[in-house]
């Protein structure tokens, strides 16, 4: 066992005087996060009661201790314990062994390698499809101006994952702004965010709910899968629609935030497109990185099931904590440069995925997406570059752009 | 390359015992750590780790700790008679392996799932209450309604009994008797499935664990689809599908391999440098498990239930063979 940590209460725990979800920081998360790192291994932030961690080591340490650090109070700033959750908790991200158990274990291997496997071909062949539709009758060496999110990030995601999943052809223009909120909602309910998002959400949840029903999904894919598993015996009949429910919350808006990454970083990052076409084997490391690089996803929080020692101080039970991923993807303590888009590194072990038993179950599939477009783009374009000031978009938990002028070279 | 994780079939680590204790008669349970102190991969009720013998070969142990204590892992093992079938593992478990020392091991890998249930009947044969004692606790845990069986020769002779106590005493009230039923032979009647299984409610699942006889008998009195068990000897296989040579494409090298009749898939990834661990070599363990990217496999283990053959997305590759002319491995 180990020996007691010397006394030292939370009060002691350097403070920084900074609001994760306010608008300016959402605009710039940089410094902030810089400021978390420098500032201690636990630090609290007392302008929204909570502790936060962002040095790679304590982050990857929160984020594989599920038995101290909780994901079913909420993984956001309220605490379920105490404040009822908007919508029934996620049965992947907001819960716990042994709960979590059979969800994870059934979407991991809907979403294992051999689905994907079978998804491969027609991945490829609908990324050249979008690329065609872009370039067709283009002479060599013209160029075309597209927007990497509307044209590329968010079309090819909402054209392949939709069909993988099994939903209709109709209402899928709710999927973006449902995810969309679903992650703003992890700050307070009086962000203004949070508040935006609100008005038109009733619609998107009774349409993402009513897809979430064996009837209304199609008889292959991955839900119907889900379902088949429930008929197993392998997950309730009451858990399947909440298991269908996950993969278009999380399904979609990472995605398309990732691949709205990797295209700026391509655009913008001295000689990656360059390397990029002399060794298209290095798509793989390019996503990765990007997801580190930009980390779509920025922090959830984790809440103490008990006393529980984080940086040298004992933690009481009940404490929300931020973990902040996109904090440890840029610490200098672990990575090389940075702040740098570098095709050179090896990004394994970046936790823009998280990490331990919450790390994302569809990782495998946001990969295939990516190389899946980002090789049919490196089949068709001699360069990428920007053509205008990127836009970005806001929101509490997600790093993404809101527009993405590109100039393609053919 | 981008974060893969080695297959757990391949993965090995060594792990320090830290105690050995004899829990019940001819039983000891063994703590392993890390000898650095760092967290154990995490594991889920129902798996099992190998514990790789000084000949190379591993066997099976259930995990049956607390996953609420990431830095341990505790397995129990019944010393086998050599003469009744045992293979020297559980001797040296008994005899040789000592606190203190380093021993190999692979996993841990669940073969043996605790799927979502209102209401659970464990029933435990001997050593088998080792997969269920983490499934009882995790029962407990989500609120579910739960009896356990355990029956075996003497009371003395049946692991943990104490700690089921303890489970049994925490977990709320229920209406309909007693939670926790020991059997032992020597003490009363020999366990009677008859009232037990018969009129079961549909929603009951039955987890059952112990030796085969047992095992047999809980399958004649329960209806198939609210029964899983794990049986540690391997069923008589059928003859294999097809009798002509197939190919096998190893996804990640891109090597093939061409598999004659008289080779084991094992055998044959083996030799085109798929470094797959084994250790049963009879479909029983589940240590050479191995996805399926393509192709159909003819499936000749112990492990998989019918639903997963049916996927045929993995395979047991020392027994198990194929259909199609071509197999395509995730290695
Ligand atoms: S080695 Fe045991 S199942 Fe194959």
């Amino acid at each position: 066992m180990t020996t007691p940590p010397p006394a030292r209460a939370l009060d002691d725990l350097p403070a920084l005087d900074l609001d994760p979800f306010d608008l300016d920081v959402l605009r710039d998360p940089l410094p902030g996060q810089a400021a978390l790192r420098e500032a201690g291994r636990l630090v609290r932030l007392p302008r929204c009661d909570a502790l936060a961690v962002g040095r790679y080591e304590d982050v990857r340490a929160a984020l594989a201790n599920w038995q101290d650090l909780e994901s079913s109070a909420g993984v956001g700033l309220s605490n379920f314990r105490t404040e009822p959750p908007w919508r029934p908790p996620s049965l992947l991200l907001e819960a716990d062994p042994p709960a979590h158990d059979a969800p994870r274990s059934v979407l991991a291997r809907v979403l294992g390698p051999r689905a994907l496997q079978r998804l491969r071909a027609g991945w490829a062949a609908d990324a050249e499809r979008l690329l065609g539709e872009l370039l067709d009758g283009l002479p060599g060496g013209a160029a075309v101006e597209a927007d990497g999110v509307i044209d590329l990030a968010a079309a090819f995601p909402l054209r392949v994952f939709p069909d993988a999943v099994g939903l209709r052809a109709d209402g899928r223009e709710h999927l973006l702004p449902y995810g969309d909120h679903a992650f703003n909602a992890f700050a307070a309910t009086d962000h203004p965010l949070v508040v935006a998002g609100a008005a038109g959400m009733a619609e998107h949840a009774a349409w993402v709910g009513e897809q979430c029903q064996r009837e209304n999904l199609a008889p292959t894919g991955f839900g119907a899968e889900i379902w088949a598993a429930a008929d197993r015996g392998e997950l309730t009949p009451a858990q399947a629609p909440l298991v269908v429910r996950s993969l278009l919350t999380a399904g979609v808006d990472t995605t398309v935030h990732g691949i709205g990454a990797l295209l700026h970083a391509l655009a913008v990052a001295p000689g990656a497109w360059e390397q990029l076409c002399a060794d298209p084997s290095l798509v793989r490391v390019a996503f990765d990185e990007a997801v580190r690089w930009s980390s779509p996803v920025q922090a959830f929080f984790r809440t103490t099931a008990r006393p529980v020692e984080l940086g040298g101080v004992v933690v009481p039970a009940g404490v929300k904590v931020l973990v902040s991923f996109a904090a440890a993807n840029r610490d200098p303590r672990r990575w090389e440069a940075p702040d740098a888009y570098d095709l050179h590194r090896d990004p394994s072990g970046h936790v823009g995925f998280g990490m331990g038993i919450h790390q994302c179950v569809g990782q495998h599939v946001a990969r295939l997406e990516a190389e899946s477009l980002l090789l049919a783009l490196l089949a068709r374009v001699r360069r990428v570059e920007l053509a205008g000031e990127p836009v970005r978009h806001l929101n509490t938990t997600l790093r993404s752009w809101e527009s993405l002028p590109l100039r393609l070279v053919v | 390359m981008t974060a893969t994780s080695a297959p757990p079939s391949t993965r090995r680590t060594a792990l320090r015992v830290a105690s050995k204790d004899a829990v019940a008669d001819g039983i000891v349970a063994l703590t392993l750590v890390d000898p650095a102190g760092g967290r154990l991969p995490d594991w889920t009720p129902g798996s099992h780790i190998d514990l790789v013998l000084p000949t190379g070969e591993g066997r099976q142990y259930s995990l049956c700790g607390d996953r609420w204590d990431a830095r341990t892992y505790r397995v129990a093992v019944r010393r086998e008679e050599p003469q009744l079938g045992g293979r020297g593992g559980s001797s040296w478990v008994h005899d040789v392996l000592a606190v203190g020392d380093l021993v190999e091991v692979g996993g841990p890998r669940n073969h043996f799932h605790l799927h979502p249930a209102e209401d659970y009947l464990f029933i435990a044969g001997g050593i088998g209450i080792t997969p269920l004692l983490p499934m009882v606790e995790a029962a407990r845990r989500l609120g579910a309604r739960w009896r356990l069986v355990c029956a075996g020769r003497t009371r003395a002779s049946m692991p943990f009994l104490d700690e089921l106590a303890e489970l049994a005493d925490s977990t709320a009230e229920q209406d309909d008797g007693e939670r926790l039923v020991v059997v032992a032979r020597d003490e009363r009647e020999r366990l009677d499935l008859e009232p037990l299984l018969g009129g079961l409610d549909a929603r009951t699942r039955v987890y059952a664990c112990g030796p085969a006889p047992l095992l047999d008998a809980v399958a004649r009195h329960c209806p198939p689809g609210q029964l899983r068990t794990e049986r540690f000897s391997a069923a008589e296989p059928p003859a294999p599908v097809r009798d002509a040579p197939f190919t096998v494409v190893l996804q990640r090298s891109g090597a093939q391999v061409e598999v004659a009749r008289d080779v084991s898939v094992l055998e044959a990834v083996r030799s085109a440098g798929a470094a797959v661990l084994s250790s049963c070599r009879e479909g029983t363990c589940g240590t050479c498990e191995t996805g399926v990217l393509a192709g159909v496999p003819d499936h000749r283990d112990s492990v998989l239930d019918e639903a997963e053959r049916e996927r045929g997305d993995c395979m047991l590759l020392c027994v198990s063979r194929s259909r199609s002319d071509r197999l395509v491995l995730d290695l």
